[in-house]
């Protein structure tokens, strides 16, 4: 495995991770790690570092929707270039092209319901290509990034043991 | 005279108390301690085995198994021991499943032991061994390891402790409490002296799945003249994550095999049929997870080990287990004072080394089986302990 594949996958496990740690744990030299994290950083494989959030238990109330969107693909550049115009709608969290019955999967976060429905109805089912959108809103989160909120596997070990 | 003295068997009030436990009762006494004394993974056991224990449960599966253990685990151990190590163990006579690795130990000992005769036992190691020996009559012969050779068995200290009583010769590697692991080459040197003296070799390989830096775990079975005098004990705590199921296992001579389970049906009758079912599963579907386990302690050794040595504290490079047994001798402590000490001033746990033996003297446990923060906020504290406790040279 390569020393950029193994950065990626203790950084995709816990971005926390500094350069040193990242470095004794792959036996490796500090500046080597660093220097190849700035790279994944620069030709963006490293897209971005966040926390993953259970609002709801911080008290934040928000409202997410995944909306299956039909789109008419265009000449020369398929999909993509209706995606990316979704993309840049800063209520869009998530955009995927999908198999199946419809073609894009958009993740829509705002405050309520309302400000979602007005995000759909008036800015997404509005453009030139999109043909239909179906909206699911999300009732409750159980498990997000490959972290699940109701986590019941404490540290249960005894302090001291043989 | 207290009523404990005078109802109690001498036996047992002749045996000394776990150096562990007394420590145990300090530190848990303490809010907010941050430890790195424990003796078992960090991970819960793999859902998918969770999972088929559910289902044992909902099919039925709560009765007694055969003594031995239900046939289809001990099928897929022999499997499991002849795909790792080569080892072909028939299923019918010579494989035992135990509560533990811990029941096995007892077992062998209680089974091989004429009054007085010897077990000569490496240390430091882990608790168990040398009450066992008492409690089954024998003598305990300690044969001392030492950082110089990387915690491992030579065979000069092995032939210099033989006697006309010496019976069995305990190996546990990888060893805990110091991560050391022996070698082909290393067993190879014992192999001469073992057979000359005609000794039984408990090979406790239980932490055998978790070896680092490309070093395969060896067992002594597989050495020449060594498998029809070696009962190997294994199980499925530490590799599969599965300490609290209590599910162990000793492959050998049928004969040898046979002695245990004797004493195992009337004192154990079996192991738990859940954990079984459970332990099932591990060995049929939970070969990659359990390397993923692997991988991860073996990150999480290196940097442990960087941040002893950085912190000025020497530690030879642990290739087995998940634990580190950095020396203290640059504080002049003992490592009970230290342990006592470092839990007092930073709420630091770890375990001292005479608790494995007096050849642990001078050093600590620290098992690596937390979280990276976990273990650098711990390895931050033991820096600022040890600059406050650094030895005064006159």
């Amino acid at each position: 495995m390569s020393l950029s594949k193994k950065i990626l996958d203790l950084l995709a496990r816990d971005a926390r991770h500094t350069p040193y740690q990242i470095a004794a744990m792959l036996n490796e030299d500090e500046e080597r790690v660093a220097q190849e994290m700035a790279r994944l950083e620069k030709e963006r494989i490293i897209v971005g570092y966040y926390a993953v959030v259970n609002w709801e238990k911080a008290g934040e109330e928000g409202v997410t929707a995944m909306v299956d969107v039909k789109v008419a693909p265009e000449r020369e550049v398929g999909f993509d270039a209706i995606a990316n115009r979704i993309c840049r709608f800063p209520e869009v969290r998530d955009v995927c092209l999908m198999s199946g019955t419809y073609d894009l999967s958009v993740t829509v976060q705002g405050k309520d319901l309302k400000d979602i429905s007005a995000f759909i109805s008036q800015k997404l089912a509005t453009m030139p290509s999109v043909q239909s959108t179906t909206t699911h809103f999300v009732l409750k989160q159980y498990k997000l990034e490959g972290f699940i909120f109701d986590e019941k596997e404490a540290d249960r070990r005894l302090v001291v043991s043989p | 005279m207290s009523k404990g003295d005078k109802y109690l068997s001498r036996a047992v009030l002749d045996l000394a108390p776990s150096g562990i436990r007394r420590f145990f009762d300090v530190a848990s006494q303490m809010e907010g301690v941050i430890s790195l004394g424990v003796g078992e993974p960090d991970f819960v056991t793999p859902w998918h085995i969770r999972e088929a224990c559910f289902d044992s449960l909902e099919r039925g599966y709560t009765m007694y198994s055969s003594n031995q253990g239900i046939i289809e685990l001990r099928e897929e151990i022999a499997k499991y021991m002849y795909r790792t190590q080569g080892l072909s163990y028939d299923p019918e006579e010579e494989v035992l499943i135990t509560v533990g690795v811990s029941e096995a130990t007892d077992l062998i000992l209680r089974a091989l032991l004429m009054p007085g005769e010897e077990v000569m036992i490496p240390e430091p190691s882990y608790v168990s061994y040398v009450p066992c020996t008492i409690m089954a009559g024998g003598k305990p012969v300690i044969l001392c390891t030492d950082a110089e050779h990387e915690f491992r068995l030579t065979a000069e200290e092995l032939a210099g402790k033989i006697t006309e009583k010496s019976k069995a010769l305990i190996l546990s590697y990888p060893n805990n409490p110091t991560g050391a692991i022996m070698e082909r080459e290393d067993l190879e040197a014992l192999v001469d002296i073992i057979i000359k003296h005609d000794l039984i070799v408990i090979s406790d390989e239980i932490y055998g799945e978790l070896t680092y830096g490309g070093k395969k775990h060896v067992s002594i079975a597989t050495l020449p003249g060594m498998k029809e005098r070696t009962i190997v004990l294994n199980g499925f705590s530490k590799a599969f994550a599965m300490t609290g199921w209590r599910i162990g296992y000793a492959c050998g001579d049928p004969d040898i095999i046979g002695a245990m389970n004797k004493i195992h049906q009337y004192t154990m009758l079996c192991a738990p049929m859940m954990g079984q079912r459970a332990a099932l599963e591990a060995l049929r579907h939970g070969e990659s997870e359990m390397l993923r386990m692997v991988e991860d302690y073996d990150r999480r050794r290196r940097l442990v080990l960087k941040g002893f040595r950085e912190i000025g504290m020497p530690c030879f490079e642990p290739e087995g287990a998940f634990y580190v047994f950095p020396s203290i001798a640059r504080t002049g402590l003992s490592s009970v004072e230290f342990s006592e000490k470092l839990l007092r001033e930073e709420k630091v746990a770890v375990v001292p080394g005479d608790a494995f033996g007096s050849c642990g003297e001078g050093f600590i446990r620290c098992c690596y089986a937390y979280s990276v923060e976990h273990i650098q906020q711990a390895l931050d504290k033991i820096n600022n302990f040890i600059d406050r406790n650094e030895k005064k040279t006159p």
